[in-house]
């Protein structure tokens, strides 16, 4: 551990600030219907990158669907 | 045993097998237009993010516990195990999504559907054993709370989330085992069945004669 010890403090200090994971996690309700914040983030990135797998361009894809 | 001369149980198989699973189907040099989406991407990034889970995983099962919990190096394949498998299941849900809106199981795939959806079910309780198997108070706190919900379904005497050598047995060995075999006859019912065709095009399938055309506009477009 010595000879890393820094950039790894340094990199743990970086992500700490960005992902306080020293507290409670943040709940979200919404009647029977409970999720954590963490969770909500997760389904909100697979649905924009599923949204975003459909409409954007696909490399090679236009030149391909012009010649049919 | 059989004498010279006689059909052998072995080339009985062989012949089932090629049958089943023609070569030139197996791997293909080129394939339909309809590929060229972002959509169709996300099988191949689950195979690729269980390929980094399994290798992460073997490692780890190398070092052992003290090694991923007290050394810098085991902490990043630890990390890396811990990513792989949220990469996986963020890309398999993406997949499966997909999927799902395409009807998938058109045209003679059903079992490939069927496949893919008991991979999704089989990796569930794959990634559960893993969180009790890390050997700190996590795997502890989640192996406590959720023995609950298995006692209450009627399986706790058969599957003891406090019991860690039977959670790392199934963690390491049972489940990975039923994982990759699933996937094996999953990306062989693909190759077999070809990729699905999205809706429109199974529309134009369904014309007298669109066969040729279809397959005369494949050959044009290098697909």
């Amino acid at each position: 551990m010595g000879r890393c010890a820094l950039p790894y403090t340094v990199a743990a200090m970086f992500t700490a600030a960005v992902f306080d994971l020293n507290q409670h996690a943040t709940y979200l309700h919404w009647h029977f219907i409970d999720l954590s914040l963490s969770n909500v983030l997760v389904i909100v990135a697979m649905v924009v990158v599923f949204a975003l797998a459909i409409l954007a361009p696909f490399p090679g894809g236009r030149q391909r669907g012009e010649s049919q | 045993m059989s004498s010279f001369g006689e059909r052998s149980w072995a080339a009985a198989v062989r012949e089932r097998a090629v049958r089943a699973l023609p070569p030139e189907q197996l791997l293909p040099d080129r394939q339909p237009a309809y590929v060229a989406s972002w959509i169709y991407v996300f099988g191949v990034l689950s195979l690729s993010s269980l390929a980094v889970l399994i290798a992460s995983g073997c490692i780890l099962a190398l070092k052992g516990p003290a090694w991923w919990h007290f050394t810098s190096v085991g902490h990043f394949f630890n990390s890396v195990h811990l990513w792989s498998v949220e990469l996986f299941f963020f890309f398999m849900v993406v997949h499966l999504w997909g999927k799902y809106w395409m009807a998938a199981w058109r045209g003679g795939r059903a079992r490939v559907w069927m496949t893919g959806a008991i991979i999704f079910l089989v990796a569930i309780p794959c990634a559960l054993t893993g969180y009790v198997s890390q050997q700190n108070f996590d795997s502890q706190w989640i192996s406590t709370q959720a023995k609950d919900a298995m006692n209450a379904s009627g399986i706790g005497a058969f599957f003891n989330l406090l019991n860690f050598g039977q959670m790392y047995s199934y963690h390491v060995l049972l489940l990975p085992a039923a994982v990759v075999a699933l996937v094996i006859a999953h990306v062989l019912l693909v190759r077999r069945h070809g990729v699905v065709p999205p809706l429109e095009r199974s529309e134009l399938l369904a014309r007298p004669g669109a066969d040729e055309q279809l397959d005369r506009h494949d050959g044009e477009s290098g697909a």
